[in-house]
């Protein structure tokens, strides 16, 4: 009698852990399924090719152009400032102060302090820099609050694939007479090459989707910015305004934006697959 | 002896709280091979990354004592370390080829002291191939990642790269370990040809290895130094009743 | 010349790591300095105190009393917490033990695309399909009456995408817990669930409690998805099919007008400085957890 209750227990929790498994697929396909549902018919040649024109928000002629390459400028820029920063500090934990453990530990302990605050706390505080510079709304603010954003996020995803880099390289290396910046820049970078690329798209894709870090600084404009001290548009900015407006045409492109900012992040995704896999095959064990 | 290249005297090399290397003094002389014998986990490999400064890549190392390279103290800490590493060419125990093709391999180290341009490496990159005994199996794969080499080839690549940056000595950790056996002659006998120019400090804890090459013998146990001196004599006339017990295998 | 030129590179850069070393260390402070310093107008003028504990919020009269948000932000969080845990504790268990390689294999990608959608398409997700569910269907069920934009509808936003965040670290810790202990209990005569419960999972429980520590940090500081489905009324909701309006929504929907009311936005940059302190405090919390574990090891 105990035996079959103990059997009857596991069959009951395998069958809800099946389940709960088998859900987060169901989910993924759900949400795509509904955005792709509700994106598709408004998502016209029109929407990728203009910015929106006179009356555009009141349903009328125009689309995404100003959002989708305000959204590549701020991603790109974010990703490039943060990059001169984080490639640095990942070097500067597994090359140049390897040796320190506890500053070493110091430094990740940040990242992951760092790594827990919210965007929307990134927007806040981009907000008092811009006022505290002096810059107004634009391309410049969002990109430098996105980049600190982003900041942790790509170290650690560095240094995750450095810390692996084999100590007999390191050594090797050194042996030749490299210096630091040698060993750091060109082998250890070189070696880690795929993982920085993984790292960039991956912080690239959380830059472009967030809203809350660039809601206070970006602006919004229907215009495409022409220089770094213009406001710009996003696209997830895109989505969250034109769905609040209570005119279904508006809402229709809000849900056209949703999708291209979806089908950005999926072949992203894809795009990081397809690296690490290749890296698979040729790094050095 | 006369004109030791390396003497290593008084030195201590503390890792954490555990006393690794223990009053260590030897001398290494010029154009021979040395080999640092002893069995595993004696400090062999830690006294041979100490003489290129590598244990500076740890953390909690303490070290006293000096290491004289060509009358200078290798440990003061103010000393130009990427050019004592030039003087050493180091092969470890896994061969550790660095992420870029064959040639780029072996000019690495010739780029970073200065020289451009194919025209100028190239007849380079050859001769040290050639003399790491490599030249006739990669001449027509000079592009190739050197990933692709097979794990002897990938060794005697490293030889190959290590000669490029023109070193005094050649510091090698077990450098077979890893190989197969035709492979690991293959290193030996170059080991034989490139003593007439450079002087070999080889870590083994194989005695027919150190039996085959070695000209002079350091013997360690436990962080110690035990016995030194020419190969012949410890051999057939130890003096400790350590070496004794080693050489009949006592512990091993 | 060449060695001119190598030493000065090598300087440079030298200089630019100890530079971005030194950002590193400095920004985090940086951070809560300029929030502190901003919000110190509010602090002083209301105090902490009326700060965190007043309900009257009625910025024109510079009254400033965060609870009905800090309430609303607290029954969001919990709420996605208790609705997420059963989920992500039960699918690590099956990935980790029971999927074949396979399987494994085929739900990675899927976890980590739950992980990279941006919250702004969970939130239009949500306002299509959670909040007309929760209006439409569960408020009825329960007999209440709400239009579906409620903290329940918040809760179960924030409990889809927290599944990924809590989902990941699960795995990773049942992982951590050595194959010897699971075959000793195995060998022993339990069965694969009972050496998973007595064995896993209570080996397992400080790991398993900081990774919910991090997902309710991270759910703490969520805001658009949340913002877009939550109605973002003022006042104390009284049930799961009230609306509510928590802290972040407050920062995100008012940046607008911040500068043109005296002290508003000192007021919602201490909303951002209490943000900050309750993600930090998490933080810390579930990171001594962790060490704490390893050393019991």
């Amino acid at each position: 009698m105990r035996k079959l209750l103990k059997t009857l227990e596991e069959r009951f929790f395998f069958v809800l852990m099946a389940g709960s498994t088998a859900f987060l697929a169901l989910l993924l396909l759900m949400i795509i399924t509904i955005i792709v549902y509700k994106g598709l018919p408004s998502l016209t040649w029109e929407m990728v090719s203009q910015t929106p024109k006179g009356g555009y928000y009141f349903g009328r002629e125009g689309g995404l152009l100003n959002a989708i390459i305000g959204s590549l400028y701020l991603a790109s820029g974010a990703v490039a400032l943060s990059l001169s920063i984080s490639l640095p500090l990942a070097l500067a934990m597994n090359v140049y102060f390897r040796n320190r453990k506890k500053l070493v530990n110091g430094i990740r302990f940040i990242l992951d302090l760092l790594w827990g605050i919210p965007s929307i706390v990134y927007g806040a505080f981009g907000f008092t820099i811009m006022i505290y510079l002096g810059i107004r709304a634009s391309l410049l603010a969002g990109i430098i609050t996105v980049s600190i954003f982003i900041l942790p996020i790509m170290v650690r995803a560095m240094d995750e694939v450095m810390k692996n880099v084999p100590l007999s390289l390191l050594e090797s290396a050194f042996s030749l007479g490299s210096t630091r910046r040698e060993v750091a820049f060109k082998v250890v970078t070189r070696q880690c090459f795929p993982g920085i690329i993984t790292a960039v798209l991956l912080a690239f894709g959380r830059g472009i989707g967030d809203v809350a870090a660039v809601l206070f600084t970006t602006g919004y404009t229907d215009n495409i910015p022409t220089s770094l001290m213009d406001q710009t548009a996003t696209l997830p900015l895109a989505v969250f305004f034109q769905l609040g407006s209570p005119i279904p045409e508006v809402q229709n492109r809000a849900y056209a934006a949703a999708l291209i900012l979806t089908v950005i992040i999926l072949a992203i995704s894809v795009a990081t697959r397809l690296l690490s896999r290749k890296f698979h095959k040729t790094s050095i064990k | 002896m006369e004109n030791p290249i390396i003497s290593i005297r008084n030195l201590n090399l503390y890792f954490e709280k555990q006393h690794v290397l223990k009053n260590i003094n030897i001398e290494i002389p010029h154009n021979k091979v040395t080999v640092i014998l002893g069995p595993s986990g004696c400090g062999k490999t830690t006294l041979l990354k100490t003489l290129n400064r590598l244990v500076d890549l740890h953390d909690h190392v303490k070290i006293s004592g000096k290491i004289m390279l060509d009358d200078k103290d290798i440990l003061v800490p103010n000393i130009d370390v990427t050019g004592i590493r030039k003087k050493m060419g180091l092969l470890s125990q896994k061969p550790s080829p660095l992420p870029m093709t064959i040639f780029n391999n072996v000019a690495y180290g010739l780029r970073i002291n200065g020289l451009r341009g194919k025209r100028k490496l190239m007849p380079l990159v050859e001769k040290h191939l050639r003399e790491a005994n490599l030249w006739d199996e990669v001449k027509d794969r000079l592009r190739d990642p050197a990933s692709r080499l097979s794990i002897g080839q990938q060794q005697r690549l490293c030889l190959a790269r290590g000669l490029a940056v023109n070193p005094e000595i050649i510091l090698a950790d077990e450098p077979t370990s890893a190989l197969d056996p035709i492979s690991s002659t293959v290193i030996e006998q170059q080991f034989a040809e490139l003593k007439k120019h450079y002087t070999i400090v080889m870590v083994t804890h194989v005695l027919r290895q150190a039996r085959r090459i070695a000209d002079h013998i350091v013997f360690m146990y436990l962080g110690e130094v035990i016995e030194q001196g020419p190969a012949r004599e410890f051999f057939n006339n130890p003096k400790e009743q350590k070496t004794r017990d080693y050489l009949k295998g006592a512990f091993n | 010349m060449y060695n001119f030129v190598r030493k000065t590179k090598d300087t440079i850069s030298e200089a630019w790591v100890k530079f971005v070393l030194m950002l590193i260390f400095l920004l985090p402070l940086v951070i809560l300095a300029s929030l502190l310093n901003k919000s110190w107008m509010v602090i002083q003028t209301s105090g902490i105190g009326d700060l965190l504990f007043s309900s009257v919020w009625r910025p024109m009269a510079g009254q400033f009393g965060f609870k009905p948000f800090i309430i609303s932000s607290v029954y969001v969080t919990v709420l996605g917490l208790i609705i997420t845990a059963p989920v992500c504790l039960l699918s690590a268990i099956y990935l980790t033990y029971y999927g074949s390689k396979r399987m494994t294999a085929f739900m990675q990608p899927i976890i980590d695309i739950l992980a990279g959608i941006p919250s702004v398409i969970y939130g239009v997700w949500g306002v299509l399909i959670i909040v007309p569910f929760t209006g439409r269907f569960l408020a009825p069920l329960f007999g209440y009456e709400s239009t579906g934009f409620s903290i329940l509808s918040g809760g179960l936003v924030l409990a889809v995408m927290l599944i990924p965040f809590i989902l990941n670290i699960l795995i990773e810790i049942f992982r951590t817990v050595p194959h010897e202990q699971m075959e000793a209990s195995l060998s022993l005569g339990a069965s694969k669930w009972e050496s998973i419960k007595h064995v896993a999972v209570r080996r397992s429980l400080p790991g398993i409690v900081s990774a919910f520590a991090l997902g309710l940090s991270r759910a703490f500081g969520e805001t658009i998805a949340v913002l877009m489905v939550v109605g973002n009324v003022v006042g104390i909701p009284r049930s799961p099919f009230d609306t509510g309006y928590p802290l972040p929504a407050l920062i995100a929907n008012n940046y607008g007008e911040m500068l043109s009311i005296p002290m508003f936005d000192s007021a919602l940059m201490f909303a951002a400085l209490v943000l900050l302190m309750v993600v930090v405090c998490f933080n810390l919390m579930s990171r001594y957890v962790i060490i704490f574990m390893e050393k019991r090891q």
